[in-house]
Formats: C-alpha cells, sequence, structure tokens
C-alpha cells in the first residue's frame, strides 16, 4: 500500500474514489427513494454526447459533458412534471439520441482512439489528467454537501409529494436539483466508474444499506460507508489486477450486497426462530392502555399481566419471561 | 396573528375543479376556529377536490376563497394548514422511521439552510404523543398497521403546529379496533380545540368528535347543519349504532367496516331527502 501512495497518479486515484464513492451513494439513497433508480443511467447516455462535442471542439470534455448532463437532468424533471405517459417514450429518445450522437461524433474525431471512448464508458481513473481530477473533486465536495443539507426536503418530497406541495414547499424546485446532482455525480463519476456504470455506484451501496439499517438517516450514511469502501478497494484491486477501476469497484460493490443479504437474511431466520409471538388480544399498548410501559434497549415493553409485551409489526412478542417474577406485582 | 373571529376557511360561491373542469362548483361555506366538520358525501361529489382546493393541489375556478382572511391566491402561510392525505402506505421504497415521517411536518416551519432545533424535536415529541405512538418512534414506518400508519400522518401534519387540520379519509381501509383508536385521537385533539376538516365515509367512527355536517353532491352542498339535527333527517345511513354501519348487500360477516365503506359507497343520493 506505501509503494501506491508513493505514486503521484494513486494519490489522485484515490482522492477521486473517495469523493465520487460518498456522494453518489449520497444521491443515489433518494433516487431509490423516488423509484428513480436507472434515471442516472440515461443522464449518463446524454453526457456521452457532451463528451464527444468536447473532444471535437478541443475543449474540455469534462465541461461539455456537464453542461450536456444538466440540461438532461432539467429536461427529465420537466418531462415527468407533464404526467403524460408519451413521457417514457421522450426519456427514451432522449437517452437514446444522445448516446448515438455521442458514438458518431467521437468516431469522427481524430484526436481519440476507441480506448478513449472505452475509458468514459467504463471508467479509467488512472490516466485522468490532474487538472480533471481537482474539477471532479470540487465538484464531488459540493454534491455531498449540498445533499447532506437538503437530504430532510429531499426526503419528504420523495416520500409524499402531494403532502409537500400542499404544505408549500418547493416541490419541482427541489426534483429539479437532485436531478441536477444526479447529473453532476454522473459526470464527476465518469473517470472512475464510467458513465454505464455509475448507476450501480449510486444504487448498489444503497441496496446493502437497506439490508442494516432501520432508519432513513442511518441507510445513507451505511451506503456512503459501502461506496467509498468499494470504490477505494477497486481502485487498489484494479492497480495491481490490471482491471479497468469501473468494472472492480461495481462487482466489489455487488460483492457485498450479497455479502450482507447472506449474513441478514441468516440472522433474520434466527430471530424467528426465537421470536414468540404474545397472545391476540384487541388493545393497542400505548401511554393510555393502562399497562405500565417499561424501556427495554431501544424501545417499549409494556407489562400485561406480568409479562412483557413488545410491539413488533403488526402484532406483540413476548420478551422475558423470566423477568416475571419480579414484575408481577407491578401489573394493573 | 389574524382576530380570533376570522374564519378559517371562507368560501363564497366557489368552484374547484382540474384544468376546466368543474367538480365543486358554486359552494359556500364557513369554518369558525375549534369547529370539526365532516364533509360527507358520496365518492365523485367532489369532496376531495373542494378540500384539494383549499391546500393548492386542484385549481380554482371561480368565486372567493379566503384562508385565514387572505385570499387563496394570495396565501402563502400553508403550514397553517395541516393535511392528513388518504394514503394506505408509507415509503414502502426505503426504510424510514416513525420520527423521520412525522419531523417532516416540521421542515416548512424553518428556512432550508437551518437544521432542526430543539423547538423542532419539542413537536415532534408532542405529535408523537398526541397520536400514542411515542413509545414506537424509531420503527420502520412500513412495519406499523394501516390504522397506525395512519396516525403517523396525523403526527405529521400536528408537528407544523397547524391552526385546521385537513383530512382525507382518516379511517377507510382501518380495521374497527384500530378505528377506535383513531377517533380517540380524533377526540382529544378536538378536546384541546383543535380545528378539523375531515372527509369521509364513516360517520359512525367520527360521530362523537364532529360538531357540524356538511354533505356534497354533484359539486354542490346539499346539507350544512348540526349532527343532531342530520341524524333526524338522514337516520340509518351513516350514522349507525355502532355495532352496523352500513346496510351493504354482501354479507354482514367479517369484513371490516372500512373496506365495505369503499366498496360499498354506502351513501343513498341525496335527492331523496329533499321536497
Amino acid at each position: 500500500m506505501g509503494d501506491l501512495l508513493a505514486l503521484d497518479f494513486m494519490r489522485q486515484a484515490l482522492v477521486a474514489a473517495v469523493l465520487v464513492g460518498l456522494a453518489a451513494p449520497l444521491v443515489g439513497g433518494f433516487l431509490v427513494q423516488r423509484r428513480l433508480s436507472l434515471i442516472g443511467d440515461g443522464i449518463g447516455h446524454v453526457a456521452l454526447a457532451g463528451v464527444a462535442v468536447g473532444i471535437l471542439t478541443g475543449s474540455m470534455p469534462v465541461l461539455t459533458a456537464l453542461v450536456a448532463a444538466v440540461a438532461a437532468a432539467v429536461a427529465v424533471e420537466l418531462i415527468r412534471a407533464t404526467g403524460r405517459t408519451s413521457g417514457d417514450m421522450a426519456l427514451a429518445v432522449m437517452f437514446y439520441g444522445g448516446i448515438a450522437l455521442g458514438v458518431v461524433l467521437i468516431s469522427k474525431s481524430s484526436a481519440t482512439s476507441p480506448a478513449n471512448l472505452t475509458g468514459y464508458l467504463f471508467g479509467a481513473i488512472l490516466t485522468t489528467s490532474r487538472a480533471d481530477i481537482v474539477v471532479f473533486a470540487a465538484l464531488a465536495v459540493v454534491v455531498a454537501t449540498v445533499t447532506w443539507v437538503l437530504r430532510r426536503r429531499f426526503f419528504a418530497v420523495a416520500n409524499d409529494e402531494e403532502y409537500a406541495r400542499a404544505a408549500g414547499m418547493p416541490v419541482m424546485g427541489y426534483n429539479i436539483a437532485l436531478s441536477v446532482l444526479t447529473a453532476v455525480t454522473v459526470v464527476v463519476s465518469m473517470r472512475v466508474v464510467g458513465l454505464l456504470l455509475i448507476t450501480a455506484l449510486m444504487i448498489i451501496p444503497n441496496a446493502s444499506a437497506q439490508l442494516v439499517s432501520r432508519s432513513f438517516r442511518s441507510s445513507l450514511v451505511w451506503a456512503s460507508l459501502i461506496g467509498v469502501l468499494s470504490s477505494v478497494s477497486g481502485v487498489v484491486v484494479s492497480f495491481y489486477a490490471e482491471t479497468p477501476s469501473g468494472g472492480t469497484i461495481v462487482l466489489l460493490a455487488i460483492a457485498t450486497f450479497l455479502v450482507l443479504g447472506g449474513v441478514t437474511a441468516a440472522v433474520s431466520r434466527a430471530r424467528r426462530a426465537a421470536h414468540e409471538r404474545a397472545e391476540r388480544h384487541e388493545h393497542e399498548h400505548g401511554p393510555a392502555c393502562g399497562h405500565p410501559a417499561v424501556v427495554h434497549h431501544d424501545h417499549v415493553d409494556y407489562l400485561h399481566d406480568g409479562h412483557r409485551h413488545a410491539p413488533h409489526r403488526d402484532h406483540y412478542d413476548e420478551h422475558d419471561e423470566h423477568e416475571r417474577a419480579d414484575t408481577e406485582e407491578a401489573t394493573r | 396573528m389574524s382576530v380570533t373571529d376570522t374564519p378559517l376557511i371562507s368560501l363564497r360561491a366557489a368552484s374547484f375543479g382540474y384544468a376546466d373542469r368543474r367538480v365543486v362548483d358554486g359552494v359556500s361555506l364557513s369554518q369558525g376556529r375549534g369547529e370539526v366538520i365532516a364533509l360527507l358525501g358520496p365518492n365523485g361529489s367532489g369532496k376531495t377536490t373542494l378540500v384539494k382546493g383549499l391546500l393548492g393541489l386542484s385549481d380554482h375556478l371561480g368565486g372567493e376563497v379566503l384562508l385565514f382572511g387572505t385570499p387563496l391566491a394570495r396565501f402563502r402561510d400553508r403550514p397553517r394548514i395541516g393535511y392528513v392525505p388518504q394514503r394506505h402506505s408509507l415509503s414502502a421504497s426505503v426504510r424510514a422511521t416513525v420520527r423521520e415521517v412525522v419531523e417532516v411536518g416540521r421542515l416548512t416551519r424553518r428556512p432550508w439552510w437551518r437544521p432542526a432545533g430543539t423547538a423542532d424535536a419539542t413537536a415532534v415529541d408532542e405529535a408523537l404523543d398526541a397520536v400514542g405512538l411515542r413509545d414506537r418512534e424509531r420503527e420502520d414506518v412500513s412495519a406499523l398497521s394501516g390504522g397506525q400508519q395512519r396516525r403517523v400522518l396525523i403526527a405529521r401534519a400536528l408537528a407544523a403546529r397547524p391552526d385546521l387540520l385537513v383530512m382525507d379519509e382518516p379511517t377507510a381501509g382501518v380495521d374497527a379496533a384500530n378505528q377506535r383508536i383513531l377517533a380517540d385521537v380524533l377526540s382529544a385533539l378536538a378536546a384541546r380545540g383543535t380545528s378539523m376538516l375531515i372527509v369521509t365515509h364513516e360517520l359512525a367512527a367520527l360521530h362523537e368528535v364532529v360538531t357540524r355536517i356538511v354533505c356534497m353532491d354533484g359539486g354542490h352542498v346539499d346539507y350544512d347543519g348540526t349532527p343532531r339535527d342530520y341524524l333526524a333527517t338522514h337516520r340509518g345511513h351513516e350514522v349507525g349504532d355502532g355495532h352496523h354501519h352500513h346496510d351493504a348487500p354482501d354479507g354482514p360477516g367479517a369484513r371490516t367496516p372500512g373496506m365495505a365503506a369503499i366498496a360499498g359507497d354506502p351513501l343513498p343520493p341525496r335527492e331523496v331527502h329533499h321536497g
């Protein structure tokens, strides 16, 4: 690892990996909540057209890609807001028009090679210039900060758009903001994971986080953590194994998901076996039910005829029957 | 703050709809502070469109609409109206705790850049206490029953400390035991002087809470009066004896009243009672 950090380009790559690994799942969490998991993929297609224009005109492909992606992101929200069924097809025209235009334009450029195209599509962090890395880093910090500051509002709008509108929140504004953040994330990540794989880094860490977290907030934290670990280890592995960084990162993220899925399934099976349902009763335990409340670890149990009832989903579980003796006199 | 005798809502010949389709036409209605109004009517009678018009979710197509004395078009103080939508599921796509959903209610009470403070936490605690879900605040909302989820939505609206609660079918699709808990929650709110406008099919579950009944049919208001008068003239329809709610033809069996109410649409045509 020490020899790795001695390499200048490797240090840059790792900084980029940390920032992308942090920002992409953070934005992706809200896309999952809005059931728009694949929208980043479409925006990535349009970004390729921007890259091609940049290469052809000799300007910075990063900036032209950013313009194309942000324009596509705003268009996505405007098309969705019309609510027409044809909107879905309009998105398809835009996304595939983007990638087709990108491929055709890049083929006309003398300054590029097929390897260069592959670099944009699948990620090639080790060949990215220092100037680009600086731009990416700055943008990634902005994306992560804005997303974190606005997280409760994004949550509210994605959770219940009608309520948010009735409460006077600028719903359209937040939707466009999230879409633009997605576009910036796509462009920032294109050299690390590539335009065709970025959606995986936005979504898969969130799929893993859903398995281990109990609140939305903790799921965002977990997703970012898993994202950073996947992307940093992906860059390191790709250096030693001489594999493309993007594919390596995504495979590691998927491996994390599979391992966590297996572990949580085993744990919940064990819990189900140990779980004892309380007898059915008509009333719901609460402040007014007359049964004394007892704080038990992270929840509240109710003493019901000498045994503890703990709320679980839509029924009650028996907790700690062995404490019955001490609590017998406390009931009624 | 406005003078206390300014009506919360004041409609004069108001029309609401979508684009240029009028669903509610020429409705006049006024709600005073502390009133709990049940807004009844068959499906398609315009009661939901009326409520959505007040919330800015359907289009205001004519007449005068004042909210807290301010014309609807110029009304910006949306958090003063707490909306409890009719929803059967909450956030199934991602994990979210009960508390996280209720905290949403506080967002419009502070600027976007300010994090939640102690005042926000207190308001959320109180809202959770009011619906009896404080002990379950850290649970995933999707794990709760339908009736409990409805109470989460009520708490979310209460967290903003609104002057008026507007509810769309709070008891629909909720089993009898949970309807009773919901009715208790609403009674406690009413006892504290909370003003409410409740769109409902099921007056039976709420008849102890409401102070006034407004019926709509075909986009018009065709009854506006006290529950006592309503009982006298409309006996046997919505206000049951608490055991059987409606004369739905499909067997009384083990069905939940809420589901029957949705499927059976128990309100008879209002014309019967005219003349």
